[in-house]
């Protein structure tokens, strides 16, 4: 991939950058009631310092130019003061966001890791008892209302079985100085195995939650890409050149199925930064997604603006990372 | 919709996909089961045994008739208020049923003609509205969902509007590749050539051949519809109480997941008895209506 | 290619082994392959006999859906599901590979039998290089030994300048030509002792043709090679292969030595394959394509398969029209062979 071209796609995705960032402060500023009202409804604030407020989200200035400051914000992540926390609203946000990451990836790979081996046995053996329990295993993977799944797995596996822990990120008496605020880096950096046992098994049912459906849907992606490949002559060339099976389905047959997987992963990837809100909320999981809906609740709506410019901005660049892998992957589109 | 289409022409795809459909089996039984969950939201005021509202705290978390201190007057059992759980789900899927036809119809409009203008007329038409739909699918569903409904405020018309805001994207983008290959076709050039007007070309003339793919998006969009549905109201962003909504019923029950698992779970299990069932319905709507995808 | 035959030793053993003198490499007898399909089962090849022997060249020639892919590819065992073989034998070297373990059959295919297909760009894996690709066919027989630099000589071998620095190229950097010579320099890379061509040259240009075909025919005279080229092309068997077989709808035809098969075709099938072919002595003859198309596989009867495109059929032809040996070793199923050629 040469870089004029990555420069050409990089560019492809500037106008929905704007359009996104565009669509996010007008949902602020073109809502029903004042905002500045709704936000100190609850306090007793004095009109001075209301109109101290309306100054610093600059509401009282064109449409246009409040856009264009919001731009030029946005850009060097001054998203204002968050009044319910008293600090900047990037600081609360970046403190939260290294648990969301967390969860997030360990999900992510969570649901590559169950994809592939049933992806590859279902697309081999076709039709089997296998491939139709997949089948019937994705659909009800969309079917599942996340919440529901979360609550049902604490019923079962926190409240009857006692097997993980109902909710939070780790256990009272194991927390590690935060360094990195990943935790389960950070007890390693600490040198604490219990830390990052309990840390991991914190993480097991809000990561589940959010990997499975994933992984039906994943498997699915797996499943016919594999079928595809090995329908290809250059599978029927590979056994006939003598190689094993196994070299022919996890070498040959694989590596070209992959390269829509990875694609699908780092889009879904994205789709699994809204399923983070319901599960965190479910959890108690304290990340960016429980702090956006506690933030909804407080009428903290600088905070919820930038997080959700933040979450679109971020899906933004999975979908043209996605773009970019299944380029770079690809050797008869690299060139 | 469909009626007037079919007169018009004998052998419409539409019809025989819809010949087809009736031939699937797990389809046509996921079809009845839809209609069971419809026919018991509209007789819900016949049928449900209590009034949805009713509070009776001596009845608080009064568990399942099946289940020992429940009883059959009350065979779901009762929520931590003491209303009783089955008239609060057949008054809950009137909220499901209602926000998913309400949004998956006016999108469906809306996004078949923005579809078909854009297809059609090319132009700075296509751009704008390629350019809108390429926005708002920068956005996760759900973020964009719960961002725009925590700044308009929770409430059923306000759920209403702003799935319909991202929803019409999805046909949006069917019909609009649907126009454009259409556009090359002779029947659209003869018409062309015969003088025909753009909007009785958009009309009458491709809008017929792009509904099917619109049916079946239709359908398959409904579904997460319902759940998004739901899962706004779970987190206290949708409908209000007291009217009962599948999702905040399951959000009513998580505090009492040891005591009273039936709260939250019988809920979210007729979420995924509705959902599953258009699911199922849905893949058989596309069987049938997309012979290439037979075999996969 | 076998200048340094390290099967020395197992040869000998095979000359140990109780069998017929001059045995042909390859036997089929009665080979029977079935595609259930969803109208009913295709025959899709339907009681194949044939034989070639090392050294030997076998054309094998018919229109795309006649049944000679399927043939070969039942004979290396790499049939698709839901096709299997239900009957017959296929010998190789004296050896049932119907009855073979899987496992066996696998160390056989590359070693002993090996493939190469039409299409070299989908026949080779986009993901991985040339060279990689030669050098796993070389590690699954064990013959790994300095890797590199057979596989350099093996593309050398077919013709590829500076191979050595060509190794690390994917497929798609190299041209057409050169591709289709890699692959074959792949199918090639263990030795084998049979090759079935698979319309192996009609993707490339004339030159290329002449040079890939000449590549074969010295293989099969200086190392034994025991060839089968499958193609539908009938000029290329008439130049390249002493022997020939024509397939219609699952079923062999006609067989016999190439060069009389062509001046004197018993079989109205071959004759019409061959009046369909242009002449470089008469460029102006005019050309006669057959005229109506091949009966539905799933919808076949006891008679004749080819008398709905036949100008010679009688009400005979209705009737079973046996594989029929005519002696000098050639064979028509045609009920009237004798009056094909006057």
């Amino acid at each position: 991939m040469t870089l004029s071209r990555l420069l050409e796609r990089l560019l492809h995705t500037l106008p929905v950058l704007f359009g996104v960032s565009l669509i996010v402060f007008l949902m602020i500023t073109l809502t029903p009631g004042d905002p500045v009202e709704i936000m100190l409804a609850d306090s007793r604030a004095t009109p001075e310092q209301a109109a101290q407020l309306r100054a610093d989200l600059g509401l009282d200035r064109p449409l246009a130019q409040r856009f264009l400051v919001f731009l030029g914000n946005a850009v060097t992540g001054d998203f204002g003061i968050s009044f319910f926390h008293r600090r900047p609203v990037w600081d609360v946000i970046a403190e939260r966001l290294p648990a969301t990451i967390e969860l997030t990836l360990v999900a992510i790979l969570l649901a590559i890791a169950v994809a592939i081996p049933l992806g590859v046995v279902a697309a081999v053996k076709r039709d089997s008892a296998i491939d139709r329990a997949l089948t019937a295993l994705s659909l009800f993977g969309v079917s599942l209302p996340g919440f529901w799944f979360g609550i049902l797995l604490i019923l079962l596996f926190a409240v009857q079985w006692s097997v993980f822990p109902v909710g939070g990120r780790t256990d009272f008496d194991l927390e590690v100085a935060r360094v990195t605020g990943f935790l389960l880096l950070d007890s390693l950096l600490a040198g604490r195995p219990d830390a990052f046992l309990a840390g991991l098994r914190h993480l097991a049912l809000p990561a589940i939650t959010l990997g499975l459906p994933t992984a039906a849907l994943l498997a699915r992606v797996v499943r016919s890409a594999m079928a595809e490949v090995l329908t290809s002559d250059y599978v029927l060339f590979a056994e006939a050149k003598g190689l094993s099976r196994r070299r022919v389905l996890l070498r040959h047959a694989l590596k070209n199925a992959l390269i829509p997987v990875v694609t699908v992963a780092a889009i879904e990837t994205g789709s699994l930064l809204g399923g983070n809100m319901i599960v965190e909320t479910v959890f108690g999981w304290p990340g960016l997604g429980r702090l956006v809906v506690e933030s909804i609740f407080a009428r903290n709506y600088p905070l919820v603006q930038a997080a959700v410019l933040l979450y679109a901005v971020t899906y933004v660049m999975l979908n043209f990372t996605a773009d970019l892998l299944y380029t770079a992957l690809n050797p008869k589109v690299r060139l | 919709m469909s009626a007037t289409l079919t007169e018009e022409a004998p052998v419409s795809p539409l019809r025989l996909g819809l010949e087809r459909f009736a031939r699937h089996r797990t389809a046509l039984v996921a079809a009845l089961l839809i209609l069971i969950f419809v026919i018991a939201a509209l007789a819900a005021p016949l049928i449900a045994p209590h009034d949805p509202a009713e509070a009776d705290l001596f009845r608080r978390l009064q568990p399942p008739a099946w289940q020992e201190g429940g009883e059959w007057a009350f065979p779901l059992g009762c929520d931590a208020l003491g209303r009783d759980i089955l008239s609060r789900l057949l008054y809950g899927a009137r909220v499901s049923l209602l926000v998913a036809a309400l949004v998956i119809g006016i999108a469906a409009v809306i996004g078949t003609l923005a579809g078909l203008a854009a297809g059609y007329l090319r132009g700075w038409t296509d751009t704008v509205i390629s350019r809108l739909v390429d926005t708002l699918l920068g956005f996760p569903y759900l973020v964009f969902a719960i961002g725009l409904m925590a700044m308009m405020g929770p409430g059923l018309h306000n759920i209403v509007l702003v799935l319909i805001y991202k929803e019409w994207v999805f046909s949006c983008r069917v019909v609009r590749g649907e126009t454009l290959a259409a556009r090359e076709q002779d029947y659209v050039e003869a018409a062309r050539a015969l003088g025909c007007g753009t909007r009785h070309i958009m009309l009458r003339e491709i809008l017929p051949n792009v509904l099917s793919p619109v049916l079946v998006v239709a359908t398959f969009r409904m579904a997460y519809v319902i759940i998004m549905e739901a899962s706004l109201s779970f987190l206290g962003l949708g409908v209000q109480p007291p009217t009962p909504s599948w999702g905040s019923m399951v959000a009513d029950g998580r505090d009492f997941l040891v005591d009273a698992w039936w709260v939250s779970t019988l809920p979210g299990l007729a979420i995924l008895a509705l959902v599953l069932s258009i699911n199922l319905a849905s893949q058989g709507l596309r069987d049938a209506f997309d012979p290439r995808l037979h075999h996969a | 290619m076998r200048a340094t035959d390290d099967r020395g030793a197992e040869g000998r053993g095979e000359l140990n082994r109780p069998r017929q003198p001059n045995a042909p490499l390859l036997r089929v007898r009665g080979l029977r392959t079935v595609f259930p399909t969803r109208r009913g089962p295709v025959v899709a090849a339907d009681g194949v006999d044939l034989e070639i022997a090392a050294g030997e060249a076998l054309g094998v020639v018919g229109e795309s859906g006649s049944g000679k892919s399927v043939t070969f590819l039942s004979v290396l065992g790499l049939l698709r599901p839901p096709g299997r073989i239900e009957g017959g034998e296929i010998l190789f070297d004296g050896r049932d590979l119907r009855r073979l373990p899987m496992r066996e059959l696998r160390a056989l295919r590359g070693r002993q039998m090996a493939l190469a297909m039409q299409d070299a760009l989908s026949a080779l894996n986009p993901a991985f290089t040339i060279g990689q690709q030669l050098i796993e066919t070389l590690e699954a027989h064990g013959l790994a030994k300095d890797a590199r630099v057979q596989a350099a000589a093996l593309l050398t071998r077919v013709g590829i300048p500076s191979a050595a620095e060509r190794l690390d190229d994917y497929p798609h950097q190299f041209s057409g030509g050169m591709r289709q010579r890699a692959m074959i320099a792949i199918s090639l890379a263990a030795r084998p002792r049979l090759l079935v061509a698979d319309e192996p040259t009609t993707a490339l240009d004339v030159t290329l043709r002449a040079q890939v075909l000449d590549l074969l025919d010295e293989l099969r005279e200086q190392d034994g090679l025991a060839l089968a080229l499958i193609t539908h092309d009938l000029a290329v068997v008439a130049e390249r292969c002493p022997r020939v077989m024509v397939m219609y709808a699952g079923q062999v035809v006609e067989s016999g030595p190439t060069a009389e098969v062509v001046v004197r075709p018993r079989h109205p099938y071959t004759r019409g394959l061959l009046e369909s072919l242009p002449r470089l002595e008469d460029p102006d003859r005019p050309l006669h394509p057959i005229p109506g198309q091949v009966p539905d596989l799933a919808r076949l009867d006891a008679g004749c398969r080819f008398r709905n495109r036949c100008s010679m059929a009688v009400a005979a032809c209705a009737g079973p029209t046996p594989l029929v040996d005519l002696g000098d070793g050639r064979a028509s199923r045609c009920l009237r062979a004798v009056e094909v050629t006057p």
